[in-house]
């Protein structure tokens, strides 16, 4: 091909690229633009403070979903969180031969599994044998969709801790497990809690499994026992609805909810930046 | 630094963890079709028992009777009652207890809004997937005068498990033996044709949104959201609209012969003003009630219901109950016991 | 190897190097600490190890009824119906299967093109806070991206594309039918603004796994940015890439609320894009908390296990692909 071809297709493979990108951002742009442009006018202090009102009753808002999710979110990092750290830890300075194989293996089964799935699951375990909904099946089905993530960053995150630490630990007599625990993870520590921030960004717009266990409440909460009103459940329910009202709060709550998420995920990249420089 | 913000919000997170208020949260879930009127009863009940909490999830008739029979729920609701096979898999026995007259009416999207009118038969063919478009001849035989479009007609039927659904097709069963036998009658059923709508809230979403769309729904949704209602020809052959009164009309006969367990259908009732798609809704309690609080809250609630309650029902276009219904209800309610004992004691 | 250190007094743990396999000896940890946290780590892997288990076997044994009372049928059935209690899942993967397709059809060009821009040819400058804006899209919840399909997307549809393509290109079986909005041809474009995000962020790593020297080489010997990539970093990530694609589709086959809010809800097998249907994930979260009869749970659940099945098949096949590009990069090095 003659030199000039070449470099116009550079040119156009260059362009369509880019184009391809855009495209693929654009829906950001236009969902969020969307969503502040309908949202923004259903946002008042009542939509923070009050519970939503009776059906066709026109104003309400959606505290209890508001802090529904923060519940159900710090409850799954309360159940996830040690239990992904330590399994994180373990694949990563285990020397067993075949059971890091099997949980690592497992571990990426499990982050596959789509989440109405593992809603069943835990509808199976949390919610029939306690005859109830509650906010801590809710939080256990959130838990189990976070597992994979916080183990994978841990494990990551604790093999990068560089060895020379470790060795100098070790030959200043600092048994193993001391190592682990003060060194190692202390070292890794604003990675994983980049990767629990993911987490939890993810698990925190989940709706599908929460429609079987934290199966949503009217009211504040009324204990841990208790079903639970949930951000992504609320909006699910107001915008399946034809009440125009409902459709206005469903959009604010969106807007909330996908004002949460960005802002963890933003703060994320934030503690990564510059922290650990040629890890990627 | 660090450890004292991590500190901080697991103290805050901790602190809304604790339960608003020392209440009794009674939990339901269940139909759709009466959703308005029991959020409204809820809310105003909570003005005379300030200590009481009922949530509601409206998740369909399916769902009412699936979860109060794996007891996850303190009470069910549904407008479809539960068959004799449903009864016996509940661990103890259930008992239903009506609470509103509602109406399930036929509703579309047309240009203007034209009021129609519609023939069992006709209805029953359209649902059958037999009749496909709105300009059809037995369509406009039986509305003279409206312009109807060469449209086709988008059917929208629910998708989840629901009562309004069992009222429906108990109608179309009764008054089209293709039906019957085609698809019978249950809370879910196997479609011939048409879209999925979630609850009564879907079904009216979607039509509203979709032109051409003719879907079913409880009539306080049809109004609710400005959507235009159909007349149906009833058992006596007149086409009626659905009202209130139409609806306590097709309610007259059976009030007289109403069975102990109140399970009793309404479609196609005798009588020149029934509007032949009216039913009972109920609530699905258990006759032992597991624990006592929570049992006397529910048994105080019913009695205000089926008394106090009814009046909101004329707003929200639902029929009250008929007075010898209520005594029957009263009767029922007084048998709800705890461990053998009534909870109501001497009222 | 007998440890002739006494417990927690100081001295080095034998059997620990950690930049040498070759020593890595197995000997019993000297101290109390170092025995209580290798039980520890072990338990939280067996946990999980037991957890994926457990959930398999509960489904299995949810499923049961269904299984014994359909057997194989379940897989070529079209019938759902609660009914006269006949249930067949064919309805569902079928839709599942068009609408992921449908969906990997706009996502893979679009997504590897973008890939290809992030890890290749963009300015420097641009290419971090792009691949966050990525990361943002990818972020945004299931219902918010419904929220928007019922709202903007299926009225667009219904009101100007659709009744377009039917005139254009009615005369093929895939766009007749009336133009309801919502039906497949939603699902497959909502879950493709989904699924698009995962191709391009896992495709940008592939391709950034990619040496340099691929790179190197190739431009030394004259070669323009596009052809550099098409020649040396394309052809040594395509496992990668390949892989990358199979675990969007692993995406899209679990997705469950953006396309129950869209699709339509019919369990149907209908050859128009125009037509509504139903996905395996869309049916368990509108009828599974209503299931009245034990069969029908246990039909629903074995749907269930169908999707696990699947998604799990998938999602390994792709890990596997996208490993092997960091694998080989990893051989090469050592």
């Amino acid at each position: 091909m003659k030199a000039s071809a070449r470099r116009c297709v550079n040119v156009a493979m260059s362009a369509a690229t880019a184009l391809a990108a855009g495209l693929v951002v654009l829906p950001l742009l236009l969902v969020f633009g969307f969503l502040m442009y309908q949202g923004v006018m259903a946002l008042n202090v009542g939509f923070f403070t009050q519970l939503p009102k009776p059906v066709g009753e026109v104003g309400g808002g959606m505290a209890n979903a508001i802090v529904g999710t923060l519940i159900l979110v710090s409850l799954a990092a309360c159940l996830g969180l040690p239990l992904g750290i330590l399994g994180g830890l373990y694949l990563a300075e285990s020397r067993d031969r075949r059971l890091p194989w099997i949980a690592r293996f497992l571990a990426d089964v499990l982050n596959g599994v789509p989440s109405i799935v593992i809603g069943i699951f835990a509808y199976g375990v949390a919610v029939l044998p306690f005859r109830r909904f509650s906010a801590l099946a809710g939080g256990f089905a959130l838990a189990i969709i976070m597992l994979p993530i916080v183990i994978r960053t841990s494990e990551e995150l604790v093999r990068l801790v560089p060895s020379s630490m470790r060795e100098a630990a070790l030959a200043l007599g600092i048994p193993e497990w001391k190592v682990l625990l003060r060194i190692v993870l202390p070292t890794a520590r604003a990675g994983i809690i980049t990767g629990v921030m993911v987490a939890v960004a993810r698990v925190a717009g989940e709706t599908a499994p929460l429609l079987f266990t934290a199966f949503g409440n009217r009211f504040w909460h009324q204990g841990l026992d208790q079903p639970i009103a949930a951000l992504p459940l609320q909006i699910f329910a107001y915008a399946i609805s034809p009440y125009d009202d409902w459709h206005r709060q469903a959009w604010a709550g969106a807007l909330v909810l996908i004002g949460m998420v960005f802002v963890v995920s933003l703060a994320a990249r934030v503690v990564t930046s510059g922290r650990f420089t040629g890890v990627r | 630094m660090k450890t004292l913000i991590v500190g901080l919000t697991l103290l805050v997170t901790g602190w809304l963890a604790q339960p608003a208020m020392a209440q009794s949260l009674i939990n339901g879930a269940g139909a759709t079709f009466p959703y308005p009127i029991y959020s409204k009863w809820f809310d105003e009940y909570a003005k005379v028992d300030p200590e009481a909490r009922f949530n509601y999830q409206s998740i369909g008739s399916g769902g009412g009777i699936k979860q109060i029979t794996a007891r996850t729920v303190d009470f069910g609701a549904t407008d479809g009652p539960m068959t004799d096979e449903q009864l016996k898999q509940a661990p103890s026995p259930l008992i239903h207890i009506p609470t509103v007259l509602g109406a399930v009416v036929a509703t579309y999207n047309l240009p203007g809004n034209p009021a129609l009118k519609f023939t069992p038969d006709v209805l029953a063919d359209i649902f059958l997937g037999k009749i496909t478009k709105w300009n059809d001849p037995r369509i406009v035989g039986a509305n003279p005068g409206i312009a109807l479009p060469d449209q086709p007609i988008v059917l929208v039927h629910r998708s989840d498990g629901s009562g309004t659904t069992y009222i429906w097709v108990d109608y179309l069963s009764k008054v089209s033996p293709e039906w019957q036998q085609k698809v019978g009658r249950g809370t879910s059923v196997n479609w011939p044709v048409g879209l999925g709508g979630k609850g009564n809230e879907g079904v009216s979403g979607q039509v509203k949104n979709t032109p051409g769309a003719l879907g079913y729904v409880e009539l306080a949704y049809a109004v609710k959201n400005k959507l235009p209602v159909a007349s149906i020809k009833n058992a006596a052959g007149k086409f009626i609209e659905p009202t209130i009164q139409t609806t306590t009309a097709a309610a007259a006969g059976a009030a007289k012969n109403m069975p102990a367990d109140f399970r009793v259908s309404l479609t196609n009732a005798p009588g020149d003003d029934a509007y032949p798609v009216a039913s009972f809704t109920w609530l699905l309690v258990y006759r032992d009630q597991p624990n006592e609080a929570k049992g006397r809250t529910i048994v105080k609630f019913l009695w205000w219901m089926s008394h106090e309650g009814q009046r909101y029902a004329d707003d929200l276009l639902y029929a009250p109950l008929p007075t010898q219904v209520v005594k029957q209800i009263e009767g029922t309610i007084k048998e709800i016991t705890y461990q053998g004992k009534p909870v109501m004691a001497a009222r | 190897m007998p440890n002739a250190l006494a417990r927690g007094t100081g001295g080095p743990v034998t059997g620990l190097s950690l930049s040498s396999a070759d020593v890595r000896a197995r000997a019993a940890p000297a101290n109390l600490g170092d025995r209580i946290l290798r039980v520890v780590l072990r338990g939280a892997a067996l946990s999980l190890v037991l957890l994926v288990v457990g959930m398999v076997a509960e489904m299995l044994l949810r499923a049961t009824p269904a299984i014994r009372a359909f057997g194989f049928s379940f897989l070529y059935t079209s019938t759902w119906d609660p009914v006269a209690e006949r249930f067949g899942a064919v309805p569902f993967v079928f839709g599942t299967l068009v609408s992921s397709l449908l969906a990997l059809l706009i996502a893979v060009p679009l997504g590897l093109g973008a890939a290809i821009y992030l890890a290749e040819l963009a300015p420097r400058w641009m290419r971090s806070p792009m691949a966050f804006l990525v990361e943002l899209v990818a972020a945004v919840p299931s219902v918010v991206y419904g929220l928007w399909g019922i709202f903007v997307l299926a009225p667009l549809l219904r009101t100007w594309v659709q009744p377009a393509l039917g005139k254009t290109l009615g005369f093929l079986p895939l766009f007749q039918g009336p133009p309801y909005g919502v039906g497949m041809l939603a699902a497959g474009i909502i879950l493709a603004i989904m699924v698009v995000p995962f191709i391009t962020a896992v495709g940008r790593e592939v391709l950034l796994a990619v040496p340099n020297t691929q790179r190197e080489a190739a431009l030394a010997l004259g070669a323009t940015r596009w052809e550099t990539t098409r020649i040396a970093v394309l052809r040594y990530g395509r496992s990668g890439l390949i892989g990358a694609i199979l675990l969007g589709l692993g995406r899209a086959l679990g997705e469950t609320m953006a396309v129950t809010m869209v699709i339509g809800n019919r369990p149907e097998v209908a050859m128009s894009l125009f037509a509504p249907g139903y996905t395996m994930a869309s049916v368990i979260a509108n009828e599974f908390s209503e299931a009245t009869s034990d069969l029908y749970l246990a039909a629903l659940v074995e749907i269930g296990l169908l999707l696990l099945v699947v998604t799990v098949i998938v999602n390994g096949f792709a890990r596997l692909l996208v490993w092997s590009v960091g694998g080989a990069v990893k051989a090469a090095r050592e």
